[in-house]
């Protein structure tokens, strides 16, 4: 049994045909086979699967793919634009935001939303903006610093 | 960036905050981990797992679920068993007290017989898709004759029921070191003695990226090819061709690739990706398995889980005469490829801390419970004795009522090398130092006023040191070997040079994100005085790495690089002497510095690339003496482990209505001996001290005493540290270069994860006037403790 869905991934329509079961962090994972989204757990807590639908970011492992119909949906890899990485990703390499990258793709779209609803966020509000993403490797002092780089609009240095 | 960064000098790549080249891929969605790998005509694999803690599998009937739409194949540990598989090994023989070798019960891939902690694999089921696999899974009926089950560790010894058959006492091995008779003496004439009992709490790493598996195996050749998420693919590859399915090295392939954190959990040899490779032989399509959160809760190897009595004997003036510790630690059910060397060579050669204490004794029991087994976890065996000694060590102080500083200076190591009373030579160091430093950061001088203002808001303030050091590096062969270890700890590295004079360099050592992409490219760039960006580092696949024991231990730098730095050595040796040729000179009077190769005392000189082009293209070239190309190996065996030390101070204040703590300062001063990389190094420092105050603060596995069952299985019950527990933590250092490797460095991945937990508590104890609380220090601990309420 099969339910056909429509949608928006990155700028690009999708149209697929799936079991009524399938998470969206499947169909973005294994049908559309775009792996940067994760799946880091499997009680809605970690963030690691997090994109954004409609303008607000969700965690893609707590809800269907059907549920994703008609939405637009943009993932880690529709971040960049003509090849330039968003301000969001450069700042997480100047400031040294990641380590083993696990987490980086579904906190750096949570931060990019996080600044985009609240631009003047504070260090507490950050903080607790990013409670629904756990990181085991950096211990989130320069995962905050980052978004801060972002925040204040500053160059990276891309010191190389 | 913290004061990390090196005094301004010379053009080279060594000490600089150069941003990491695996980031873009990372931030971009293009990272290759295990689970990403999707191979031609897949199967997926789900693992039948026991409900039960303790059971005798009476029957399995696999009818209904082979019957099942979508089922390629099932396996039984039966069939294992009567292919002859080998069980998985334990890496690390532990002699008694009495010499008797430690038990080693066996640990088969698929249970055989009896099932001994909930999650214990039964039956491997492949399907042709993930949701086919599950279902077929339901339909497997397992009859089980449910067992007494072993859980608290102190009754271990003594249950009525046993984990293992022929271990019916579950004690694996009574370990004793150090010198009993001394410390007796020491203890008859003390002063004082200060006690302490103390838990170090058993922990879930949970690294991100939960395990996964990819197996498949080649008809037209033989081979196997095996993706996983592993910190170390040869030892990998060696343990299972070796010991478990008697299959030559060269038959299969290994290939850890982004791996997205290890913290010791993703070292071992575990069932899962055993049964997969032997599988794949038979289901003649390649297999793949991920591990489900809840699974990787239940079947990744635990952390820690000690319970010690402490007892540190003074004279009348504070000075350590003597430390004695009987500790009790649990292996879990089957012993994991390390399991046994963690609270021994891990611990119990740690316990001089940084100390003069001239007599120490350890006694430690391992033992079998039923629950999953427990190995190394970031620190291994360094957090637990770091814990009883800096714990004890502030006790001491309050019970003599002296500065916790001033105890530790009296009492401080300050000539090097030192030997150890328990058989480490540190090689250097500087403990006052440090301490020093972390004390003025920290303004403890500031500390007796802000308690007062703390308290007028009717809060409660405290403060904790931990002057901790550890020993890493991992480690001399001979000494490990003569210590019980299996395998050798050396490390290996190839350095290919290409004629147009960019390299790549095969590293034994893996990242799995310690960034050595960058920052072994830039020990190698600084050594050749070519761009970093020439520099390419290959790790993580045996197809492509001679060899390697893998990272963990704090030792990629120390002795992956090492090992890279030596190789590094012979390129300039050969280079020379093709540079020699094509200038004209003797060998010994060419120079090479920056990219160049001179004639010592002329201005004559042929750069780089002309070299490495000569070396491929031998037309000018001594071809009587000299084989052409430009790569070169080298294997590097430790003389000694290498010794990071440094000083924490943690001041808190503490709501009494509520519990909760908040961390008001974190100070961190460590000693890593010459910095490569500042800023990832400083992102090490304060991952380890996250994982470290998630110990101490709300981390706490837990398993029902009666039933065995896991009750901290998901997020929801296992609380992990987010972005608002931890606090920014102030960093910075002190150097002492290592005295035994080229680099003069100590290592730092594991350090901050060492040294926080004592620190926090101690800081906490200071802050509610109690002589112990529990880890974590949950806020119904502390609030409990706050208002004496039991």
């Amino acid at each position: 049994m099969s339910v056909p869905i429509s949608l928006t991934v990155n700028g690009r329509a999708v149209n697929a045909s799936v079991d009524p079961r399938t998470l969206l962090v499947q169909l973005i994972r294994e049908n559309l086979q775009m792996t940067g989204t994760h799946v880091g757990c499997d009680t809605a807590q970690c963030g690691a699967c997090t994109v954004h639908m409609n303008g607000r970011a969700v965690k893609s492992c707590s809800m269907l793919a059907a549920q994703a119909n008609g939405a637009q949906i943009t993932t880690i890899e529709g971040l960049s634009q003509n090849g330039a990485m968003h301000p969001m990703q450069e700042a997480f390499r100047e400031c040294h935001g990641l380590q083993c990258g696990f987490c980086t793709p579904g906190m750096v779209m949570s931060a990019v939303q996080l600044l985009a609803d609240n631009p003047k966020a504070t260090e507490a509000e950050i903080r607790e903006g990013l409670d629904g993403n756990i990181c085991r490797c950096t211990g989130y002092q320069n995962i905050v610093k980052s978004i801060q780089f972002c925040q204040s609009g500053a160059k990276a240095s891309m010191a190389a | 960036m913290t004061d990390m960064t090196p005094p301004p000098g010379l053009n080279s790549p060594i000490g600089k905050p150069i941003r990491r080249r695996e980031d873009e891929r990372f931030l971009t969605g293009v990272g290759q981990y295990t689970d990403d790998v999707v191979l031609p005509h897949q199967t997926f694999a789900v693992f039948l797992r026991s409900p039960h803690a303790h059971a005798r599998i009476k029957s399995i009937d696999l009818t209904k679920a082979k019957a099942a739409p979508g089922v390629v194949r099932i396996f039984v540990g039966a069939d294992l068993a009567e292919a002859k598989v080998g069980g998985l090994p334990c890496g690390w023989l532990i002699h008694s007290k009495d010499g008797s070798p430690m038990k080693e019960p066996p640990h088969p891939v698929l249970a055989q017989g009896k099932v001994r902690h909930v999650g214990d694999q039964v039956a491997l089921v492949v399907a042709e898709s993930i949701t086919e696999a599950k279902d077929a899974c339901e339909l497997i009926e397992v009859n089980y004759e449910e067992l007494p089950a072993v859980i608290d560790i102190t009754k271990a010894q003594g249950h009525a029921g046993s984990v293992h058959d022929d271990v019916t006492d579950n004690v694996c091995y009574d370990w004793g070191h150090g010198s009993k008779d001394a410390v007796d003496a020491a203890f008859a004439t003390a002063a004082h003695v200060t006690t302490l009992d103390l838990v170090n709490n058993r922990l879930i790493p949970n690294a991100m990226e939960p395990r996964a598996a990819n197996a498949s195996y080649t008809k037209h050749d033989q081979s196997y090819t095996l993706y996983v998420a592993n910190q170390n693919p040869h030892v990998e590859r060696l343990l299972m061709c070796a010991f478990v399915l008697g299959l030559p090295e060269s038959k299969v392939r290994v290939i850890a690739p982004d791996v997205g954190g290890g913290f010791g959990s993703k070292i071992f040899l575990y069932a899962e990706e055993t049964a997969l490779v032997w599988a794949s032989k038979f289901v003649g399509r390649p297999i793949k398995w991920t591990a489900d959160r809840s699974e990787a809760f239940l079947t990744d190897a635990h952390g820690r889980d000690h319970v010690t009595k402490a007892e540190l004997a003074m004279d009348a003036k504070g000075n350590f005469l003597a430390l004695r510790v009987k500790t009790i630690a649990n292996m879990g059910a089957y012993l994991s490829t390390f399991a046994s060397s963690v609270p021994t060579i891990l611990y119990a050669t740690l316990l001089a801390g940084q100390y003069k204490t001239p007599a120490i004794y350890a006694e430690v029991k391992a033992v079998f419970t039923n629950t999953a087994p427990v190995d190394a976890y970031r620190g291994a065996g360094r957090p637990e004795a770091t814990y009883v000694v800096e714990r004890i060590v502030e006790q001491a102080a309050r019970e003599m009522k002296m500065d916790p500083a001033a105890i530790r200076r009296q009492n401080f190591i300050t000539e090097f090398p030192y030997a150890t009373p328990v058989g480490l030579t540190y090689d250097t160091g500087d403990f006052e130092a440090p301490l020093a430093k972390a004390i003025a950061m920290a303004d403890v001088a500031g500390f007796p006023a802000r308690k007062a203002a703390a308290a007028a808001r009717g809060k409660m303030r405290g403060l904790g040191y931990s002057c901790y050091i550890e020993a890493c590096g991992l480690a001399p062969s001979n000494i490990a070997g003569a210590l019980g270890a299996r395998a050798g700890l050396f490390e290996a590295g190839e350095v290919r040079v290409h004629p147009t004079g960019t390299v790549t360099v095969f590293t034994g050592s893996h990242s799995h994100g310690q960034g050595h992409e960058t920052t072994f490219a830039q020990v190698v760039a600084a050594k050749l005085g070519i761009p970093v960006e020439n520099v390419e580092i290959v790790h993580g696949d045996t197809g492509r790495v001679p060899f390697g024991m893998g990272t963990y231990g704090s030792r990629s730098l120390s002795v992956g690089g090492t090992a890279i730095v030596k190789a590094v050595d012979k390129i300039i040796a050969k280079g020379k002497k093709i540079a020699a040729h094509l200038l004209e000179a003797a060998d010994t009077d060419i120079e090479f510095e920056n990219g160049e190769f001179t004639v010592k005392g002329t201005d004559k000189k042929v750069p780089w690339g002309s070299v490495t082009l000569t070396a491929y293209v031998p037309h000018n070239y001594p071809l009587d003496k000299l084989e052409p190309g430009l790569n070169e190996n080298a294997f590097y065996d430790p003389t000694n482990f290498t010794y990071p030390s440094g000083s924490y101070v943690c001041e808190v204040e503490v709501d009494p209505d509520t519990g909760v703590v908040k961390i008001e300062q974190f100070v961190a001063v460590d000693d890593f001996g010459n910095i490569i990389n500042p800023m990832i190094v400083e992102g090490q420092v304060q991952g380890g001290i996250a994982q470290g105050l998630g110990q101490a603060m709300m981390e706490g596995c837990s398993y029902d005493n009666e039933s065995g069952q896991l009750l901290t299985g998901t997020y929801m019950d296992y609380a992990m540290p987010r972005a608002s527990d931890i606090p920014n933590i102030t960093i910075s250092n002190v150097v002492t270069p290592c005295t035994h490797n080229p680099l003069g460095v100590k290592g730092c991945g594991e350090a901050g994860a060492i040294g926080s937990p004592p620190a926090y508590i101690n800081a906490l104890t200071d802050a509610l006037g109690v002589v112990d609380i529990a880890m974590p220090a949950t806020a119904e601990r502390v609030w409990r403790a706050a208002n004496h309420i039991a």
